[in-house]
Order: C-alpha cells, then sequence, then structure tokens
C-alpha cells in the first residue's frame, strides 16, 4: 500500500467501514510510515474533539425564548 | 446471496413519525416536543453556516415555523430530522445571501481549492492536546478553525461529523451526490487536522508560540 492508497481509504478507515483484509493492509502500512500514522490519529482526533465539544451553545434563558417564539406563532397558526 | 440490505430499524418506526401523525391531526403538542427535541442542533447548524448569532437566532425559529406549515408535504420517506435540518440549511443560506447582497451563495462555493487535499504537516500531537487550552480557548479555536474552512466543506463537515448524519442522508440534505459528500469530507477533516496541528502539535517548549493566529 501506499500513502495515497492510504488516504483513499482514510475516511472509511476512520468510519470503521472497512473489511478486515483491507485494515490489515493499512495497519501494516502504518506500521511502517509514521506520518500516516500520524495522519490517521490525529485526523480521528480532530473529529473526536468536534464531537465532544459545544462550540455554539445555545444558553438555557435564549432556548426558552426561542422556543416559547415559535410556539406561539404555530399556535397562531405562523 | 441478497444485495438489497433492509434499512436499518426498519420494522420498528421512528417515534418522530407518531409526534408528527399527531401534529397533522392538530395536536399542537406534538410540535412542541419536536420543537425540543431538535431546537439545539438546528440552532448549531445555522451558527455554522451563518456564523452570525442574530441570524442563526432567526434561522432557527424560521426553520421550525417553515416545517409546521409544510408537514403535509413531509413525505415520511425520510427521517423527520433529516428533513428538518434540509430546511434550515436552506433558510442558512438564504440569510447568508441577504447579508452578502449580491453575492451568490452555495454550498458549491469555494469547493475547487486543492488546499489541504494532501497533508503537509506532519508533526504528531500532544496527548490530550485539549488539555492545554481552557475551555473557552479551546472553544474560540475550534470556533475559528471550523469558520475558515471552504463554505461547501464546512456544512459537510457539521452535518456528517458533528450532527452524526449518515453519508446518505448529508447527500440528501443537500442535494449533493454521495460521492461528492465522501470527497468533501476528506478534505473537510484533512484541512481541520492541519490547522488544529498548529495549536495541538507536541511541542518541546509546551506553550504554543503568543499570536499564534488561525489561517482564513
Amino acid at each position: 500500500m501506499t500513502c495515497t492508497e492510504f488516504l483513499k481509504v482514510l475516511d472509511d478507515l476512520i468510519d470503521d467501514n472497512v473489511a478486515a483484509e483491507m485494515r490489515a493492509e493499512v495497519e501494516q502500512h502504518m506500521h511502517k510510515c509514521g506520518h500516516c500514522e500520524v495522519v490517521f490519529n490525529t485526523t480521528r482526533k480532530t473529529i473526536e474533539i468536534y464531537r465532544s465539544h459545544e462550540i455554539y451553545e445555545l444558553p438555557t434563558d435564549l432556548r426558552e425564548r426561542l422556543h416559547n417564539a415559535i410556539m406561539e406563532r404555530c399556535k397562531r397558526g405562523c | 446471496m441478497s444485495t438489497i440490505q433492509p434499512i436499518a430499524g426498519s420494522n420498528e418506526p421512528h417515534p418522530d413519525v407518531a409526534l408528527v401523525e399527531s401534529v397533522r391531526n392538530g395536536d399542537v403538542s406534538a410540535y412542541d416536543q419536536l420543537v425540543r427535541k431538535y431546537e439545539r442542533q438546528v440552532f448549531r447548524i445555522a451558527q455554522h453556516i451563518t456564523q452570525n448569532r442574530e441570524d442563526a437566532e432567526d434561522v432557527t425559529q424560521d426553520a421550525f415555523l417553515k416545517a409546521y406549515e409544510k408537514l403535509d408535504q413531509f413525505q415520511g420517506n425520510s427521517k423527520f430530522y433529516t428533513w428538518l435540518v434540509r430546511i434550515a440549511v436552506n433558510e442558512s443560506l438564504m440569510r447568508l445571501r441577504k447579508r452578502r447582497t449580491g453575492k451568490m451563495v452555495s454550498i458549491d462555493e469555494d469547493v475547487e481549492t486543492e488546499e489541504g487535499s494532501v497533508p503537509r504537516d506532519l508533526a504528531d500531537w500532544a496527548p490530550d492536546p485539549e488539555q492545554n487550552y481552557t475551555q473557552s480557548e479551546l472553544a474560540e479555536i475550534l470556533r475559528k478553525t471550523v469558520q475558515g474552512l471552504p463554505h461547501g466543506f464546512r456544512v459537510v463537515f457539521v452535518l456528517r461529523d458533528v450532527e452524526g448524519l449518515s453519508t446518505e442522508e448529508t447527500a440528501e440534505t443537500l442535494g449533493l451526490s454521495v460521492p461528492a459528500v465522501k470527497s468533501r469530507l476528506l478534505r473537510a477533516r484533512l484541512q481541520l487536522r492541519e490547522r488544529l496541528t498548529r495549536y495541538f502539535r507536541r511541542r518541546r517548549g509546551q506553550e504554543p508560540s503568543q499570536g499564534d493566529g488561525v489561517e482564513k
């Protein structure tokens, strides 16, 4: 496997969407290629960080205000 | 061997189906539950696309009202949430167009860039790199970094990776092909990774240098 081939399966690898044979090939490649291993680990971490940190929080008071405004208009028939 | 896969969970109707049905039969309180369930996600998506808090508030209201008005048109062959997100994305894009008067805004904007399609910065990250920042510093870094992505990549990343839609649902929501979603997703992920490396790389002197800006 080359680094270019590795990049092509990176997404499927991160999404755990590769067959066992391909996974073995990829793991073998990463064992030899430190750069691809870093790309795999840091890309996975990137997604994990974005998933686990709320960067646009909806504060409770704003949420209530929005919610009430929406429901008020729905009840009036918009 | 059959190649047709059953749709996951197709035997059990999604709980939203009953709520949508109740709303159609005139039960407004059922809609209250749907709004409660998805208002945070809709607000977040709107904020990601418009990058403006007031616009995101307006979009959240308009999207739920539009969904309520159009509920009769909802076919039920997609999830209510996916359908709602599609409305929210369209409302957000309309909002953006209003702001940038005269300038076309679409999810195809800027996607021709080659930037970040090949990883360049191959420095490894510190273990648990987010620990080096306070919550608010980290949120700021993450916001600026994702805002720097081309529009058409950002929307795909947010729907697929942050909001957890499947590739197919993201494609359907944005009116893109599945290969287009896949290609944008890979490049979005790689570009974010590259930009975050500036903050999270393993450093001998620990602290990142002052004034470390975010690439636009």
